[in-house]
């Protein structure tokens, strides 16, 4: 049981490539932590950092109590789990399982005991006495669970384990890791480059890019608050539409335009959007913020569109529209009826409207 | 479809299949017909009417008696065979560290020692005789087995620390971290996951080491001088070949008694030989 803290750790391959950039991290005690981000923004660089697999260039790791900066993987009291689950390919199941605690000395019985237990837990005692090739992917993935879990660490690191794994199964490992954790209550650190996976397991999420830590919170909060242009579009699944908008005032009001698009910018919004009068902005609005407009629908939040493409899902249906030069896709409800090529009226939730600034990306 | 599939197998697979084994099956094969030849039949000319000269109607086993009896055979068996051994263990440790420090271990200068190991391997053995064999005589080793137990790793190193280094390659790295992670040091790592793992890779070094040792011959015959501290193939060939007159029978006899060895251990571990050649087995 054990907080992990990072502090302005970097990370320098050859002294030219930066791979991790000065990321500062809490993650509280028993707490599930899930770094995101896509492939080569340093997620598993910062996860290899804290196994104590790659030196830090410069910066402080600590687990627990203990700076951890020199100490090698062995001393640091965590267990990892990798993609591809690194079984030892020689040896059984059970001495897959028994050999992190034979290393560090402990009696036969015990060893036994925690292995049967883990064993129990994971539901893969019949196959203790079979050799990893002997298993199939969803069964190599609970004997790399189950070796992790034998040690009792402070901290347990997973290395992007669900990847080879398919669809179906890994939606099924994903609750389990989540009961195994809830069961467990230690300190979890998962990396991921899956979006679905790091909102469906994360107590809080990471969302890195290029080696920076672009937002760090709680699923909900990155979906509805992104920081940035990047976190927003990244989060959710369809992503977010953006859509590249002017600021102007008008009728003593803000608007966002652009070629077929004028949206009123709500009054509680502004406040924080009038020192962009004039500017450029991206607008964002998220599939599920867009409907087919009513009669009641107020004009100033809707915009003729043309519908391209219609996606029936059976639960919601995906439409892919254009408005003056920008698409969008909208979801929404299974009863709507509209064809390809329609022209519809696109209404905006006022209240889910995102703005970020040009150049920085940012948040407004 | 069927039959012309068939005959398209035939012509494009068995029968060059069976010529190039027959090709190389053929040296053996004379060699042991030879062996088994009386020696009127051996020194008969070809264009004798009852010249026989692919089989023997009239096999003996008479030039296995005399190589054995006549000669110090067993003795030179017995050399080649300690020979072979020691050097093909002192070689494999060497090659198995230094494989495993290439493959996996980030210092400076590790690829130019990668390739000055490899260039060493490529000097000819019928240059690097002649300053080895100052350094065997400054050593004063000349004349026994160690001069040859530590001169064939001079070339059996090079040779298993490339073959080790691409298997050590092929192993997940992930396996020797998630080790260390359990609890090994590196050296732990190494010597209890990476090790065990390598097997396949490892005998098949080992073998390919044990054979070209077995058949050294340029070393063999310059370090080597008195007749009972020979090896086979220096033994046959000196002993056996007296002037200009050769003992076909008796040499051919050898030869087959000679290569018995290494084909046993090629058919034992050729599993193993096998795959560690085409890299190791996914965990």
């Amino acid at each position: 049981m054990a907080e992990v803290v990072l502090t302005g750790v970097n990370k320098w391959y050859d002294g030219n490539v930066h791979a991790v950039k000065d990321v500062n991290l809490h993650a509280r005690d028993k707490e599930f932590m899930v770094f995101v981000g896509p492939s080569g923004c340093g997620k598993t660089t910062t996860l290899r950092m804290i196994a104590g697999l790659e030196e830090i260039t410069s910066g402080e790791i600590r687990i627990g109590a203990r700076v951890v900066n020199d100490l090698p993987p062995m001393d640091r009291d965590i267990a990892m789990v990798f993609q591809n689950y690194a079984l030892y390919p020689h040896k059984s199941v059970y001495a897959n399982m028994a050999f992190g605690l034979q290393m560090r000395k402990f009696p036969k019985d015990e060893i036994e005991k925690r292995v049967k237990e883990a064993a129990g837990i994971l539901g893969i005692e019949p196959l203790l006495q079979r050799k990893p090739r002997q298993l199939s992917g969803g069964q190599r993935q609970r004997v790399a669970l189950g070796r992790a879990i034998v040690r009792h660490p402070q901290l347990f690191l997973f290395d992007e384990p669900l990847s080879n794994l398919d669809a179906k199964l890994r939606v099924q490992m994903r609750v389990e890791l989540k009961r195994l954790h809830e069961r467990l209550e230690t300190t979890a650190i998962y990396v991921t480059h899956d979006q679905v996976e790091a909102m469906t397991l994360g107590d809080r999420v990471v969302v890195m890019k290029d080696g920076v830590v672009q937002q760090v919170g709680e699923p909900l909060e990155l979906y509805g608050n992104p920081a940035n242009r990047f976190v927003a579009g990244f989060i959710g699944s369809p992503a977010m539409n953006f859509a590249e908008v002017t600021i102007a005032e008008s009728g003593g009001g803000l608007w966002a335009e652009t070629a077929g698009i004028r949206v009123r910018i709500p009054s509680a919004r502004v406040g924080a959007l009038r020192p962009h009068t004039g500017k450029r902005a991206t607008l964002g609005v998220r599939p599920e913020a867009l409907r087919i407009a009513n009669g009641s629908d107020p004009a100033d939040y809707v915009c003729e569109a043309t519908v391209d493409v219609v996606e029936p899902l059976g639960s919601e249906i995906l439409l892919n529209l254009t408005a003056g030069a920008n698409e969008f896709v909208a979801r929404v409800d299974p009863a709507v009826t509209v064809k390809t090529h329609e022209r519809v009226r696109l209404a905006f939730d006022p209240v889910r409207l995102h703005f970020f600034d040009h150049a920085t990306e940012s948040a407004i | 479809m069927v039959i012309e599939r068939r005959w398209k197998k035939w012509l494009y697979f068995y029968i060059p299949l069976t010529v190039f084994v027959l090709f190389t099956l053929f040296p053996f094969y004379w060699m042991a017909v030879t062996a088994v030849r009386p020696d009127p039949e051996l020194y008969r000319s070809w264009r004798a009417a009852n010249a026989t000269p692919f089989w023997t109607l009239d096999p003996t086993i008479e030039h296995f008696k005399g190589l054995l009896e006549s000669t110090e055979f067993l003795q030179w068996l017995w050399n080649t065979l300690m020979i072979a051994t020691v050097s093909t263990i002192i070689s494999l440790i060497c090659g198995m560290f230094a494989g495993y420090a290439l493959a996996r271990l980030k210092f400076r200068g590790s690829e130019f020692l990668g390739t000055a190991i490899f260039i060493t391997y490529l000097v000819p053995q019928t240059l690097l005789f002649i300053p080895l064999a100052d350094i065997i005589r400054n050593m004063q080793l000349g004349n026994t087995p160690w001069a040859l137990m530590l001169t064939y790793p001079t070339f059996l190193i090079p040779f298993c620390t490339w073959l080790l280094m691409g298997y050590f390659k092929t192993i997940p790295r992930e396996l020797e971290e998630c080790a260390r992670i359990d609890g090994a040091t590196r050296f732990g790592a190494m010597v209890r996951i990476i090790f065990p793992v390598a097997v396949p890779g490892i005998l098949s070094a080992g073998i390919f080491a044990f054979t070209l040792s077995w058949n050294e011959f340029i070393y063999a015959l310059v370090f080597l001088s008195s007749v009972e501290e020979k090896t086979v193939p220096v033994g046959v060939v000196s002993e056996l070949i007296r002037g200009d007159i050769f003992f076909w029978g008796q040499l051919m006899a050898g030869a087959l008694l000679g290569s018995v060895p290494v084909a046993l251990a090629y058919s034992f571990f050729v599993e193993y030989y096998v795959a560690g050649l085409t890299g190791s087995v996914k965990g």
